[in-house]
């Protein structure tokens, strides 16, 4: 007996023919508008139907004393046969003269509207069918929207049922002009509008003499100009972290790249830590590593060159195009759930493989799209959509939808189950840690009290450079300097934070980087209270510069002291680079690569070519133009 | 990326959520073209090796060339193979047609399987392009505490987000495959050169176009004896894939009643 057979050793193996573009295709529209009679009309024009299937139909059909009913087709639960409706989406394919089609017959009724949903966000396209003589109806409007909000842009509205309406041009018109007007209002572009008659196959496949005065396509034709969706190969990287594998001595990072594509040898960020690292190889089986770039839709398993923590639902992508983490989302989602969703509310979010709770913070523009009425309030009720504001316990790497349509979509779960979904319309960016209940006490004076006793507006100065480069030196004599004239100067120096603050930190990428945000956070704090903090900083990753830059923004003055790192080594005044080249101090800076200097800043200096005197004239200059001191103090006291 | 590149890495991407997401998994091989082609989808999602138990409920009637393939093959693959029994014809529900009620000792040999190694989750090998009732399917298909199917209570599922949490007793069956159709099943047996039972090629004018007890599984009328030509012949048939599955055509619902109860 064989058992050993493999395809390639089996003769009269051939290459696969040529590749036929693949198009999902889902059918919606409002219960008994006819989407179960369409797809089996559509399969019987295109000759899809398996032998006997026609006969076992009218057979079925006889037996229950009814009319032939195409639908029965696809219902194929006896509870949908016996009530005439579909309750759950299901799948069958056919094919077109240039397209292999997945159609997705949806439910119509309101109750399954869960169901429609589960089918129309797999497809790439959608037939939004209308009765003609019920015209437009609530849950056509409903099921517009929807489509809207999946992200399907490719819409055909079929008119059925014309046979009831004699065939009229002007009925046809009318409902064609309702609908346009609706999903013109909503930013999509019917592909076409065409009248038929499921039952009859009027339009179907081919345009009859009852409907001579219609010159567009058939359905089918219809059907052949639809597109797939492609993968988002363009956008930035996106890669959510599904799980950690260490089934031999691989570490493998696994998961889809849903956006971009990645290489060996890419630099990395890992939101929402921020740690920094390369792509060593990309692993695979049976044949690894493979080389060359790998695009998106790819399920991947990656290395990295260095040992770092990382865990399922962080988000890999590359630094200059990297996501920012939110603690607080503006979402616009459909809720499916029966129990309202209420502000207050808590919920369980997923965003690709991240999950975390998180609270409803506030609800806007509840409205059923059915009856487009638009009310303000603080709770959707299901089959509603709404737009609501998320404070996450964790922080998410996710990207407005426009953006980044993969990376900006959400679900809420309720009990386990999905319970509605949406679009991330804004991130805020900038506020780590804001649980809803705490509430930041603001100052009891405002920024023109301080600008008029200390003669500054309130500034962060941020010295980087390598260690020994002068940035300590510098930083106490602008802040003696600026003491001097009035003002209000604190030097936050990173070792001697290090010996508070920051003692529980040490000296890994993430501690590193985590040692910035809470320099910056301290910093932003006083130079928003009118000090100017004087930061003098190693700094090493330009990275965690940015991170500080956005915690700090307009307040944010980044002074590059560019002493060379053969004038550092020589200076040595800690005996950290004796130490470093003795092997003693692992994690320096300055010794090996690891500084990266910053591509643009507010202010160069090298301590080697120049003086401290002049140096600190170069700061106070920068820090004039940028409108931080003021040549003449202002008496704003004058002006109460 | 090609069709089955695509096909390959959404089944990787359900694969990798379903080891996520659940604690006691294992995959079912019955043995079959399809869930040969899962378990070679599982050396992908986690790098040769398959990180799971493979469990054949057993009905002591497969071909035998299917249990050769088995024992080769669980050794070559370095599976954990859990072979279950399943229990006597007498034990099934009488009302059920003689062919389905035959079928039905897989459900309850599955179910007492999932009693004895207490799986949350079952990764099975089912197409929506085989059948009408399989043709509903989730992804992540919840099962009641007697492993029935509520299809009328399913929940929503969309963007590749599956609902995970089981109740007590209860489990997922997870779907890999449910997206693929019987020939992406051949073009991808033949791209990736994965090992096939030999019953599935002609012979003397007939071949089976899927796998099952030997009493209830009939060959059908073909000449394909390469995969290539089985690819040929997909293109043109207007024959069902599982024709020759007695079980499917006693009743109208006779296939429902199974899969509600919980059939695969």
């Amino acid at each position: 007996m064989n058992i050993l057979a493999t395809p390639n050793s089996v003769k009269g193996t051939a290459a696969k023919t040529t590749e036929r573009p693949q198009v999902s295709i889902v059918i919606v529209g409002h219960v008994d508008h006819g989407k179960s009679t369409l797809v089996g009309r559509l399969l019987h024009e295109t000759n899809s139907l398996p032998e006997g299937k026609l006969e076992m139909l009218k057979a079925v059909s006889e037996r229950r004393g009814m009319p032939f009913e195409w639908s029965f087709l696809l219902d194929a639960l006896q509870t949908e046969r016996d009530q005439g409706i579909t309750i759950d989406t299901t799948q069958i394919q056919f094919r077109t003269p240039a397209r292999d089609i997945v159609l997705i017959d949806a439910p119509g009724h309101a109750e399954f509207l869960r169901n429609m949903i589960t089918g129309a966000a797999q497809a790439d396209a959608a037939v939004l069918i209308i009765d003609a003589l019920e015209g437009v109806r609530d849950q056509t409007r409903r099921h517009g929207y929807l489509l809207h909000l999946l992200g399907v842009k490719q819409v055909c509205v079929v008119i059925n049922k014309m046979d009831r309406v004699d065939f009229s041009q002007d009925r046809f018109e009318e409902i064609a002009h309702e609908i346009r007007e609706h999903l013109t209002t909503l930013g999509v572009t019917p592909t076409a509008v065409i009248p038929i008659s499921a039952r009859d196959g009027d339009g179907v496949a081919a345009n009859t003499a009852r409907i001579g005065w219609y010159t567009g396509p058939t359905v089918v034709g219809a059907l052949d100009t639809l597109t797939p969706m492609r993968a988002l190969t363009e956008l930035p990287l996106r890669l959510p972290v599904q799980a950690i594998y260490k089934f031999d001595d691989r570490r493998i990072v696994a998961g889809r790249i849903e956006a971009g594509q990645l290489a060996p040898g890419d630099e990395i960020v890992i939101m929402p830590a921020g740690k920094i690292a390369k792509i060593k190889t990309v692993e695979s089986w049976p044949v690894t590593p493979v080389s060359g770039a790998q695009g998106a839709g790819r399920s991947v398993g990656i290395t990295l060159d260095r040992e770092l923590f990382l865990e399922r639902g962080d988000v890999i992508a590359h630094p200059a195009t990297a996501p920012r983490d939110s603690h607080r989302l503006h979402a616009r989602i459909f809720w499916l759930h029966e129990t309202p969703l209420k502000t207050g509310d808590t919920v369980l979010v997923r965003i690709g493989t991240m999950e975390t709770r998180a609270s409803v913070v506030a609800i806007e523009q509840a409205v059923d799209p059915g009856e487009l009425t638009s009310r303000e309030s603080t709770s959707i009720a299901r089959n509603h959509v709404g737009e609501i504001d998320l404070a996450l316990a964790r922080p998410a790497a996710a990207d407005p939808y426009t953006d980044n349509p993969r990376n900006g979509r959400l679900v809420i779960e309720i009990g386990g189950r999905i319970a509605g979904g949406g679009l991330v319309l804004s991130i805020e960016a900038g506020k780590r840690a804001a649980p809803i209940d705490i509430v930041p006490v603001e100052s009891a004076l405002q920024p023109e009290e301080r600008l008029a006793r200390y003669h500054h507006a309130g500034a962060v100065v941020w010295f980087t450079g390598l260690p020994a480069a002068g940035k300590s030196t510098l930083a106490r004599a602008l802040e003696r300097r600026l003491f001097t004239r009035g003002g209000a100067a604190v030097l936050l120096d990173g070792d001697t934070l290090r010996a508070g603050l920051n003692g529980d930190l040490g000296f890994s990428p993430a501690d590193r980087r985590e040692n910035i945000r809470r320099l910056a956070e301290v910093a932003a704090h006083l130079a928003r209270n009118g000090h100017i903090a004087i930061v003098a900083a190693v700094s090493p990753a330009a990275d965690d510069r940015a991170q500080a830059r956005r915690i700090a923004g307009d307040l944010f003055h980044e002074v590059y002291v560019a002493t060379s790192a053969e004038v550092c080594e020589s200076r040595d005044p800690k005996g950290h680079y004796a130490k470093a080249r003795a092997g003693q101090l692992p994690a320096f800076t300055g010794i090996g690569n690891d500084y990266q200097p910053p591509a643009v800043c507010e202010l160069v200096l090298d301590t080697a070519t120049r003086p401290i005197a002049e140096s600190l004239a170069e700061i106070e200059r920068m820090l004039t133009a940028r409108h931080v001191l003021r040549e003449e103090p202002t008496d704003f006291a004058a002006n109460i | 990326m090609d069709h089955l590149d695509e096909l390959e890495a959404k089944s990787i991407y359900i694969l990798r959520e379903g080891f996520a997401r659940l604690k006691r998994l294992a995959l079912l091989w019955s043995l079959g073209k399809d869930s040969n082609v899962m378990i070679w989808l599982a050396r992908k999602a986690f790098f040769g090796k398959v990180p799971f138990p493979c469990m054949h409920v057993d009905t002591g009637k497969k071909f035998p060339e299917m249990y050769a393939f088995r024992d080769h093959y669980s050794k070559e693959w370095g599976l954990d193979l859990r072979i279950e029994p399943c229990p006597p014809v007498e034990a099934v529900d009488p009302t059920l047609p003689p062919a389905a009620r035959s079928a039905a000792r897989k459900t309850e040999g599955l179910k007492l399987a999932l009693a004895k190694h207490g799986f949350d989750g079952l990764i099975a090998g089912i197409r929506r392009d085989e059948e009408a009732t399989r043709a509903k399917e989730r992804v992540f298909s919840p099962r009641g505490t007697e492993g029935g199917w509520d299809v009328r209570d399913q929940p929503p599922e969309f963007w590749d987000q599956f609902n995970a949490s089981v109740p007590a007793g209860a489990h997922l069956r997870i779907h890999p495959i449910l997206h693929w159709t019987e020939a992406d099943i051949w073009a991808y047996t033949q791209r990736e050169n994965i090992p096939i039972i030999p019953l599935y090629l002609a012979t003397n004018g007939k071949r089976y176009r899927s796998l099952g007890d030997q009493d209830i599984t009939f060959p059908v009328a073909s000449n394909a004896s390469s995969i290539a030509e089985i690819l040929t012949e997909l293109e043109s048939t207007k024959i069902p894939e599982r024709a020759g599955r007695a079980l499917d055509h006693e009743t109208e619902d006779a296939f429902e009643r199974l899969r509600v109860a919980g059939y695969l």
